[in-house]
């Protein structure tokens, strides 16, 4: 793996492949490419006679949400505090120590994940990541379509399921859901509708659940969001 | 309408498919092939445009029998996703569950035991040998051989899935394997039926070869329809019998040495033309390898037990970490991809479906050929739609 890393960055100046470990027992470390130069080094790993990953498997996307992370931090509080004086009761700054919860939000991202053989050589897994700067507006990552065609349907199931667009993709449609679908259902946080049917009287116990999913949705204020966009 | 030219490797785009621009004599006909066309096995669409005979576009359409599986997965425990695997390619559940077991095992670096690996090697084999046949049986219906050839292949199907129904309790939903074993044992007298079962099968194969592999229609029919270059099948991810066909040597079974197949001695058949025949011929040749492993694991396999007494089954809750097993599958590279957060439910669960990616070239294979080798060339594709759309 760092035999791999040296070599591409060698090849490809300002490449920024970053390792990522894998904790499991199967041991298969990544390799993190950076959007700009993901295809070049991409490129490079197909072509090259010692690597020759010329078999691209699988492509799997990835959501991680925005996490909540709740820590207790120790802070210093300015406290006035009337204190017996000489000269009766004056009201005095003291310091005090005090433990704080605070809650900070880890921003989310969409990760593409890429598991790479070699036909010609009969190794591999090499598995390259990327990721997106957040999950709403910034959700660009460079096709490696034209460097490896199976990843052609695969990638437009990641958009279709995900919601990453990737730019210099030949034909980047919904594949699985169909056109006039606008969420992304593989997100964690995606919510199912209600119905899908349209019935002129719904029974009440779909009534019931609307309802219900409706306080929900105004309570997190999605319903005064657009749309994703296609 | 202009010639179908192949662009060779290092063109720019060299692995995309041609664009054929019609002379402009006459209109172009679009069809809409499927959903409830009796040749797509299953609901699928190909959207056709036809100069004349010739297919100048096509383009597949999914989704028409998609549930999200990889999202139901999510939110079900490990084991309870097993069954459901089983419906992914439905001809071959038990395939399914040896990939999903295998990613799992992987996961939680969980041993299987020996007589459990050649339990797994004998069912795998016996459901590749049943996919085989039933999927040449349906190319050569779809030749327009009405029936016969498809009957006789399913006569033997059923002896198999006989078998698998007395071991598993059912024909094809066989939910069986489990991480770090098998479900349950297998009896002598089930050992004794299946050597039965598999002594009948190379007269089988002999008697289904007599009949199609030099009758004059087949090789009008296959020979030289549906080309697939060898570097555009590795670059666009093609696996199984279709890669092998055009004369790639890539067969899981031998580079990844899973399970415990090193120990069998078989070879590898490979096409030449990457034509339809070579398809046809090298599930035929694959058939007969495939029952070669048969005879030698049931010469071998040993006592013992089928689970490991360290499976963890009750709170089963993996190491944070991640795996990607894979299988060769009869249809091609099965593999199952998964996120363990130290949850008792996969937090990323992703299934490599080989009959969806093997669809990638199909447009490739099928510009410049008429309607009726369209149908032709899917059938040699072997896809199952459970699977492609999941």
């Amino acid at each position: 793996m760092e035999k791999i890393k040296a070599a591409i960055e060698a090849a490809v100046p300002g490449a920024g492949v970053e390792f990522v470990p894998n904790p499991g027992p199967a041991a298969e470390h990544s390799l993190r490419l950076a959007p700009t130069s993901a295809v070049a080094v991409a490129t490079f790993l197909r072509d090259d006679a010692e690597l020759a990953f010329d078999f691209l498997s699988n492509v799997s996307g990835v959501d991680w949400p925005d996490k909540e992370i709740t820590e207790k931090v120790k802070v210093v509080r300015q406290v006035t505090k009337t204190v017996d004086g000489p000269e009766g009761k004056v009201d005095q700054q003291v310091e005090e120590y005090a433990e704080e919860t605070r809650k900070r939000v880890e921003p989310g991202c969409l990760e593409a994940v890429y598991h790479l053989y070699s036909v010609a050589k009969k190794h591999g897994p090499l598995v390259l990541r990327m990721k997106t700067v957040n999950r709403s507006d910034q959700v660009e990552l460079p096709s490696l379509t034209p460097v490896w065609r199976s990843a052609e349907f695969q990638e437009r199931e990641v958009f279709d399921l995900y919601g990453i667009v990737f730019t210099g993709h030949p034909d980047l449609r919904r594949i699985l859901m169909w056109d006039g679908f606008k969420d992304h259902p593989m997100r964690k946080d995606y919510v199912e509708p209600d119905d899908y049917e349209y019935e002129p009287t719904p029974h009440d116990h779909v009534l019931a659940r609307t309802q219900e999913h409706e306080d929900r949705l105004q309570v997190s204020g999605v319903m005064d969001q657009e749309p994703a966009a296609e | 309408m202009s010639f179908v030219e192949t662009k060779t490797e290092k063109m720019d785009g060299w692995n995309r498919p041609p664009v054929i621009v019609p002379d402009g004599e006459g209109e172009l006909l679009e069809v809409a092939m499927g959903p409830h066309h009796p040749s797509t096995h299953g609901v699928f669409r190909m959207d056709l445009a036809l100069d004349g005979e010739r297919v100048v576009r096509l383009k597949p359409v999914f989704g028409y029998l998609h549930r999200n599986h990889e999202k139901i997965a999510e939110q079900a425990s490990y084991l309870a996703s097993m069954p459901y695997t089983d419906r992914l390619d439905y001809i071959c559940s038990l395939t399914n569950n040896w990939a999903y077991a295998l990613a799992v095992e992987k996961l939680v670096a969980q041993a299987v035991p020996e007589r459990a690996e050649y339990i797994r090697i004998i069912l795998g084999e016996l459901t590749r040998i049943q996919n085989h046949a039933s999927s040449i049986g349906f190319l050569i219906q779809e030749m327009g051989a009405s029936g016969t050839p498809l009957m006789y292949a399913f006569r033997e199907r059923e002896k198999i899935l006989d078998l698998f129904e007395s071991l598993t309790g059912s024909r094809m939903m066989c939910n069986y394997m489990r991480f770090g074993g098998c479900r349950v044992d297998v009896s002598t007298a089930w050992l004794e039926a299946a050597r039965k079962v598999i002594a009948g099968l190379p007269q089988f194969v002999d008697e289904f070869e007599t009949l199609l592999s030099s009758n004059e229609i087949l090789m009008a029919r296959c020979q030289g329809v549906g080309i697939l270059r060898s570097e555009l099948a590795v670059n666009a991810g093609v696996t199984g019998p279709l890669l092998r066909a055009s004369g790639v040597d890539y067969d899981i079974r031998k580079v990844d040495r899973y399970g415990i197949y090193d120990r069998f001695k078989f070879r590898v058949p490979l096409g030449d033309h990457g034509d339809v025949y070579d398809r046809y011929m090298v599930r035929i040749l694959e058939m007969r390898e495939s029952i070669r492993i048969l005879e030698q694991a049931l010469k071998d396999i040993p006592a013992g037990p089928v689970m490991d007494a360290k499976a963890k089954i009750r709170g089963f809750r993996p190491k944070p970490g991640e795996a990607y097993g894979r299988i060769e599958a009869p249809k091609g590279e099965l593999g199952f991809y998964l996120i363990s957060d130290g949850g008792p439910n996969p937090y990323r669960y992703r299934v490599r479906p080989p009959s969806l990616i093997n669809l990638t070239v199909l447009e490739d294979m099928c510009l410049g050929s008429n309607v009726a080798d369209v149908v032709l060339i899917f059938g040699s594709v072997d896809i199952v739609l459970g699977e492609v759309d999941r």
